[in-house]
């Protein structure tokens, strides 16, 4: 897949000295669905910002389907959707109106059969007439994916789009997500929520204090960095682990009952054979053996952590 | 050029006017009246004629000039600072539009209420006193040119300020004190010499003089001079809008 955004070295330091984004280099496939995961306050707004020309950058540059997103800001921007964290709305005009000014604002004409369709896939079709000011939460973030929809753009950036939003309409939002992905259109979300990157991106890129740790193929980084756990219950309780069995740097938990053993489990030795021969033989007497994958939550918590001790 | 885009966001600030039409149109309208009665009634038959011409006629270009300033200034101003105080601002900086068409809409839409209220006034004068227009033609491009560039001042004020507070102070400490100095009820001759010299300095003086001639064919200053100051007055406006959109100034952090 050829890339479709393309930044680099994209450096940000607001007004007051603060560096918000530090030398980021990023290539975004076309039709990709990519996820930015990272701390309040990491800089994944501020990245957002700047590709879509509302925060300047202070150095580097980045390119939309091979434009600068400067230079030739009319053709870069036309292709781009962008829904923003914040509830930013007019209140007091209406569904249909707001949406109608969004896509000629985006220089498009009117569309009335397109904006009903889209109106109707997300259930706001009923409230076109209502002020947004009438409207819930849910209702007003949907109304933003609309306006950010209504110039029908090849890319669509997502902040945190499921905040505050209960569990269905997230639910309807991975939906809606993965029919557009099938339209061919790139999808950038940022989400605090580790399960909904592992759901429904295909790549995942970690931003941490204005630095872009990493950024892979979901199952790649699973892979690269997962680690698997082995859990021995053990009949009895014990209060140290027997010596013949150091070599495997287990852990004692579940007050003397438990043994936890920590692999690669991509290696080619994972030594779960030895250990339990070892166990065995030292013995102890096994009463349940289970086994698990290390989540995206855990790489990412893993990563934030190390990357914070390793600038402090 | 994003012609859409000028359209709808034209569209959408008459809109918002004809929403609020008894704000937006009714009290401008309703507090010239009243100028009107007392200023030009109950004060203006005590006072002998100006230059040949009833005091209640002779402060009706006055009048509207300060109805079109004070309205240009407002609208535009509170036109684009509401956005940028809600935040939806985000939505035409990710547009692929310019400056020139961010300008066109805003401006352009300002500059039309004020334009509909001036017309409005003059109709409602001619109801209290007789009026006639020398010039049709200049009077109506002096009209249009005060409601473009005072829209254009409003604007630069929506942009610059950061609180509504601070969306009033300029209109207040020095929109008003203009207007009032800028000889809507008065001629400048009328004035102590010294105070004739500070007038030359107060750009409304020359728009009130050019659309008090378009009328009555009296004037303080020449109403060439009156014409081409109110297009540099345009022009050094329009620059500076130009230079915030070019550097992002308070809209693009
Ligand atoms: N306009 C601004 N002026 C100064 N600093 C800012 C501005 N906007 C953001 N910042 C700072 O830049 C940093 C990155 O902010 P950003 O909004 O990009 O984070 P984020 O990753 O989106 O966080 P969150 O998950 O909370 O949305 C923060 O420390 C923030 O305080
Ligand atoms: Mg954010």
């Amino acid at each position: 897949m050829s890339s479709i955004i393309s930044v680099s070295n994209l450096s940000k330091v607001y007004d007051g000295g603060f560096r918000a984004l530090n030398d980021i280099s990023l290539d975004i496939k076309s039709g990709e669905i990519l996820a930015l995961l990272g701390p309040n306050g990491a800089g994944k707004t501020t990245l957002i910002s700047v590709i879509c020309g509302i925060v300047n950058a202070s150095a580097g540059s980045v390119t939309v389907d091979g434009y600068d997103i400067v230079k030739d800001y009319r053709i870069t921007r036309s292709m781009i959707g962008l829904v923003p964290q914040e509830l930013t709305l007019s209140m007091f005009v209406s569904v249909w109106d707001t949406i109608c000014f969004s896509r000629g604002l985006f220089g498009k004409k009117p569309n009335p059969l397109y904006l009903e369709q889209l109106l109707k896939d997300l259930s706001l079709w009923d409230k076109k007439d209502n002020d947004i000011l009438t409207l819930s939460g849910g209702m007003k973030r949907r109304v933003l994916i609309a306006k950010a929809l209504s110039h029908e753009p090849s890319i669509l950036f997502l902040d945190e789009p499921t905040a505050g939003v209960d569990v269905e309409l997230r639910k309807d939002m991975w939906v809606l997500v993965e029919k557009l992905r099938q339209t061919g259109v790139t999808i950038i979300l940022t989400t605090h929520y580790i399960e909904e990157a592992e759901e429904i991106a295909d790549r995942v890129g970690v931003i941490n204090e204005g630095e872009l740790i990493v950024v892979d193929d979901k199952e790649a980084l699973k892979h690269k960095l997962g680690k698997r756990q082995m859990m021995i219950e053990l009949e009895q309780t014990i209060e140290s682990i027997p010596e013949s069995l150091w070599t495997w740097s287990l852990e004692l938990s579940g007050n003397g009952s438990r043994l936890t053993y920590t692999y690669d489990s991509y290696s080619e030795h994972t030594g779960i054979a030895e250990l339990l021969r070892a166990v065995d033989k030292s013995g102890l007497l096994l009463k349940d053996v289970n086994t698990s994958q290390s989540s995206l939550e855990d790489i990412f918590i893993g990563l934030v952590k190390v990357n914070n001790e390793g600038s402090a | 050029m994003n012609t859409q885009a000028v359209k709808v966001i034209y569209k959408y600030e008459m809109l918002r006017a004809w929403n609020t039409i008894l704000q937006s149109f009714a009290s401008p309208v309703i507090s010239t009246i009243l100028y009107f009665v007392v200023f030009g009634s109950a004060i203006g038959s005590r006072i002998e004629s100006v230059e040949g011409i009833s005091y209640g006629a002779f402060i009706v270009p006055g009048l509207i000039m300060l109805a079109l300033l004070t309205q240009s200034v407002s609208n535009a101003s509170f036109g684009i600072y509401f956005p940028r105080f809600t935040g939806t601002m985000y939505e035409t900086l990710s547009a692929p539009i310019s400056f020139i068409e961010i300008v066109l809409g805003y401006v352009g839409a300002a500059a039309t209420k004020s334009f509909i209220i001036g017309l409005i006034i003059l109709v409602t004068a001619g109801f209290f006193v007789e009026l006639k227009i020398a010039h049709p033609i200049w009077m109506l491009s002096f009209l249009i040119l005060t409601c473009i560039s005072f829209s254009l001042l409003g604007f630069i004020i929506g942009l610059w300020a950061e609180s509504f507070e601070q969306l009033q102070l300029i209109p207040l400490l020095v929109i008003t004190p203009l207007v009032f100095l800028g000889g809507s009820f008065y001629t400048i001759d009328m004035l102590p010499p010294a105070w004739q010299t500070v007038s030359l300095f107060n750009p409304v003086v020359y728009l009130v003089s050019g659309f008090r001639w378009s009328f009555y064919e009296v004037s303080d200053v020449s109403v060439e001079l009156s014409l081409l100051m109110v297009l540099l007055f345009s022009v050094i406006c329009l620059s500076i809008v130009w230079w915030m959109f070019k550097t992002g100034y308070r809209l693009k952090r």
